[in-house]
């Protein structure tokens, strides 16, 4: 036993060198980044401890543009996405040829490069000079006049970045509903058939609430994913978020602390810790509704 | 409500290439159920007695043939049209769900002037638990019961809508020992206080003899044998309807029929007059040995099991198919084992022949 | 009850419902291939006849490869596929040592505190990344470590949600494999190459492959730590691409670093399918 203790102390060696330093470290020295004002980056100096970050941070109106959008997003892309995946869900579960097909395809979107399918995205949606791109030819058709979606006015970019978040989101939602749906055992769906139990109350009555712990755990990481969106976007608007006002918490964490705007990791770290405190906000207030709604076996 | 089955067949296409490795679950199935019995369908795993079952709850459509629910032909009607009561083998109780919540649930989807109010839900409810005595159980979730209780529940659910036929599926199977025999008085004493037609399905011989008024032996699809317990028992119809039923099993020798008389081994051991000769095998249910100081049959003896009001004889004999022989007799016999042999006089009611190739009752 | 109506109308029912599912899921399969659909077709078309098109063409009767050979020549597309290859087998490789040891010491060993320790280290999976990405840009800052390997792949080596995962697994071998080893006179070295491993092997590939797509995705960090084109991954390179590349209006040959860069992870996906699909599902929001 002994020597046990020590060869397990050393095969942990590894991971705890690199999880302390790259992980715990950070997290204890963000809060002080974040507390300790005035700080300059290349003299490593700072003239005082207290909120002044935060409520700089809080005053900035790129910030508040951020906050604002990432808002919306989560708003718009969370229920969206969770009902869309979950019709396809249903959809996939209630049939047996082409199911394998279909959810290989369905999953695609989960490993390609977001940003390299976000610039596909882009010359979809976007209005040039040359061309009023294949999204405005189709609107066209319904006599919508072009709009530039990736340029243009708030809602249209922002209906963009909705689209796309969805798009790339979707495989993992759907795989873990099908799989869900999938463990719920048939003989619930024969009992209530033989009761003559309809489609919608078999659906309301004993799917939705035998998948409600999935469809928990989607909505509380859905919530976590949205507030953390920045790659998609930049694919979509480019790095220089602000410019686009399109900007999300992360991006404007990001370019406070590199770019053309950045070296400063205070307020960086401060924006940083609000970020956080709301995504442990939303998750606590998602734990206590669920108390009410979400049945566990 | 009396059922009828005409070669009712059923067959699961093959994954992939059509044709090939077809799998026919249900082949040719006939029986007619009268009303207000209590029917065991009987048979190995794979036998098709669940298919058979889903046939008439209406879970699968047949490949061919016809199912009435007393006059009406309900082949292809959909499960919810048929007013049958189902309970499943795992039970299916929905577990978010309170035992009052999963027995008024079949009543809560009644549309238009079936339509109840609350108030006639819970009393049928109630009245459905009393049935099988869990109304003190209501308010609990099904995962606070235990494994008898959850099967009363599922009854108490099936039998709610007042089905016209009731079906069980393997009802026993998930309860231990103890719980099995009490359940399956439960199940009679149920079945004939409602007079609901009802239709179980088990691989339990024991369990199907004991409480059904009809038993329907399957193998592979195909129904060996149907009949009254006791007359399947004392009258099997092949082979493996023999070896199928009875505890301990039937015996099997290679024997052969010479003259008008069977022979095990060198051994003429009975006079079958009614029979040709040939090979056959000769099956003996236990209580056929009847040992005799002067008996035909001698067998090797090994000891006596006491098991209280008989006791068995263990013996072995080269022919035997399934050795040791269990010979069930009255503890008062007395038994004359000589040099480590015992001989046995073959009780003829007892005794069964069977065509070596098609494994067919040979009368005798 | 009329028993033919009520069947004919739960046939007729039923297979409308099969329409509309199908029509459904065609619809979205659409909505998923056509953008990889579009990147391929504009790949192949011309420069001069992308730019001709006011209405975008659904397909190309003159397909050509120049953009492939403008993507590999014009802009560095090469060297962002070394760099992000050598990275991802690096960090890989590193990851899959490390995590393999710290899972053998939680499942196997015992030490004083092992469950504290367990617990701790569990909660380190709560940390968002967003958080310590700070500090961790100005550690490397400090180190001087900016534009170079060291510093792209160290932070990302150690993966406390792979742990986990292997970790349960090693649990699952039953303790009397290691007492038989044991007996037999192996090693703790030896077992954890000889048995654990093997019994192990769908998982360890599953973390493999899960890591391998997130470092061949990753953007974020790459990003704040590189800023010499000479250091950038693909991600970070199309970037570039995008906005000093080819000059923005050159689509086409955009399209074809696009396809460049999605193609081998897809290929990936294809032969792993099964693998990914469950090894995401059984818990993976990373990526």
């Amino acid at each position: 036993m002994e020597q046990h203790n020590k060869k397990a102390w050393l095969y942990m060696l590894p991971a705890a060198l690199f999880l302390g330093l790259f992980l715990v470290y950070p997290l204890i020295d963000v809060l002080i980044y974040s507390l300790e004002e005035g700080y300059n980056f290349a003299s490593q100096t700072y003239w005082g401890v207290g909120g002044y970050n935060y409520s700089y941070v809080l005053h900035d109106p790129y910030f508040l543009q951020a906050l604002k959008n990432t808002f919306l997003l989560v708003i718009i892309t969370v229920p969206v996405s969770t009902g869309l995946a979950l019709v396809i869900a249903l959809g996939l579960s209630s049939i047996q040829k082409l199911r394998e097909a279909y959810q290989t395809i369905f999953f695609l979107p989960y490993v390609t490069n977001t940003l390299a399918v976000g610039l596909v995205f882009m010359i979809l949606f976007q209005k040039t000079p040359y061309t009023d791109g294949l999204v405005n030819r189709i609107l066209g058709w319904f006599g919508v006049a072009p709009i530039d979606f990736i340029q243009g006015p708030y809602w249209a970019k922002m209906l963009t970045l909705c689209v796309y978040t969805v798009w790339v989101v979707l495989p993992f939602k759907i795989l873990i509903l099908t799989s869900a749906l999938a463990s719920v055992d048939q003989s619930y769906y024969n009992a209530a058939k033989v009761d003559g139990t309809s489609k919608a109350r078999i659906f309301t009555r004993i799917t939705l609430p035998m998948i409600s712990p999935t469809m928990f755990y989607l909505v509380i990481t859905g919530f976590i994913g949205a507030f953390k969106a920045y790659s998609d976007v930049v694919a979509l608007f480019g790095t220089d978020l602000n410019a686009a006002g399109m900007n999300t918490i992360v991006g404007y964490v990001y370019d406070m602390l590199y770019g053309t705007a950045g070296g400063y990791p205070s307020y960086a770290s401060a924006a940083a810790m609000i970020l956080f405190a709301i995504v442990l906000t939303i998750t606590c207030v998602n734990l206590l509704v669920s108390r009410k709604h979400v049945h566990y076996e | 409500m009396n059922v009828t089955l005409e070669n009712l067949t059923k067959v699961f296409p093959a994954r992939g290439k059509k044709g090939s490795g077809d799998v026919t679950a249900v082949k040719d199935f006939s029986l007619r159920i009268p009303d207000g019995a209590l029917v065991g369908l009987l048979g190995p795993s794979g036998c098709g007695k669940s298919t058979t079952l889903n046939l008439l709850s209406g879970l699968l459509t047949p490949t061919g043939g016809r199912i009435y629910f007393g006059e009406e032909e309900v082949t292809r009607l959909p499960p919810e049209h048929r007013g049958v009561g189902l309970v499943f083998q795992n039970y299916a109780l929905y577990p978010h769900m309170t035992v009052q919540q999963n027995i008024t649930f079949p009543l809560e989807n009644r549309k238009g002037k079936d339509k109840l109010t609350k108030k006639e839900m819970a009393d049928k409810a109630l009245e459905a638990a009393k049935l099988v005595q869990i109304q003190d159980l209501m308010d609990r979730k099904p995962k606070e019961l235990s494994g008898g209780q959850q099967q009363r529940v599922a009854i108490a659910r099936a039998l709610v809508k007042m089905p016209g036929v009731l079906l069980l599926d393997e009802p026993l199977s998930n309860l231990d020992a103890r719980l099995r025999l009490q359940t399956r008085e439960e199940i009679r004493r149920i079945q004939r206080s409602t007079g609901i037609t009802t239709i179980f399905v088990t691989h339990d011989q024991e369990e199907a003899m004991s409480i059904s008024d009809l038993i329907v032996v399957m193998k592979e699809g195909v129904i060996q044998q149907t009949g009254k317990p006791q007359q399947v028992y004392d009258d099997p119809a092949n082979l493996f309807v023999a070896r199928f039923l009875g505890t301990p099993p039937i015996h099997v020798f290679d024997a052969s029929v010479k003259n008008k008389t069977l022979y095990i081994g060198e051994a003429p051991v009975l006079p079958v007059p009614g029979a040709p000769d040939g090979p056959v095998y000769a099956a003996v249910r236990p209580e056929g040995f009847v040992p005799e100081q002067e008996g035909p049959l001698v067998c090797q003896f090994h000891r006596v099991e006491v098991m209280g009001r008989d006791v068995s004889l263990v013996a072995s004999h080269p022919n035997c198919q399934n050795t040791p022989i269990r010979a069930i007799i009255r503890a008062q016999t007395d038994v004359h084992a000589q040099d480590g042999r015992v001989r046995f006089r073959l009780d003829p009611g007892k005794v069964f022949l069977f065509d070596t190739q098609t494994e067919a009752r040979i009368r005798f | 009850m009329n028993y033919e109506k009520l069947e004919a109308s739960a046939r007729r029912r039923s297979r409308l419902g099969k329409i509309v599912t199908y029509a459904l899921l065609t619809l979205w399969a659409v909505v998923v291939l056509f953008p990889f659909y579009w990147m391929v077709l504009t790949s192949v078309k011309s420069y001069s006849a992308y730019n001709s098109e006011w209405t975008p063409q659904l397909y190309t009767l003159s397909p050509t490869l120049e953009n492939y050979v403008a993507a590999f020549t014009q802009v560095p597309l090469g060297d962002y596929f070394v760099n992000t290859i050598i990275f991802t087998l690096v960090t890989t490789a590193a990851m899959l040592i490390i995590t393999v040891l710290a899972a053998y010491a939680f499942a196997r060993l015992s030490f004083p505190g092992k469950d504290l320790v367990f617990t701790l280290f569990l909660s380190l999976m709560m940390i968002p990344s967003e958080l310590v990405v700070i500090t961790n840009y100005v550690t490397m800052t400090e180190l001087d470590l900016r534009n170079s390997f060291p510093g792209l792949i160290l932070p990302s080596v150690a993966s406390v949600f792979y742990i986990y995962l292997l970790k349960e697994n090693f649990a699952q071998v039953p303790d009397e494999l290691y007492y038989a080893a044991k007996v037999d006179g192996a090693s703790d070295g030896k077992y954890l190459f000889r048995v654990m491993i093997p019994i192990c092997r769908p998982t360890i590939v599953t973390i493999t492959i899960l890591k391998v797509i997130e470092c061949w995705n990753s953007y974020v960090w790459p990003r704040l730590i590189t800023d010499d084109p000479e250091y950038f991954l693909l991600s970070v390179g199309i970037q570039e691409i995008r906005e000093n590349g080819f000059g923005r209006e050159n689509i086409p040959a955009m399209m074809a670093a696009v396809v460049a860069v999605s193609l081998p992870l897809i290929a990936l996906f294809l032969i792993f399918r099964k693998k990914i699909m469950e090894g995401v599902s059984r818990g993976g929001m990373k990526g």
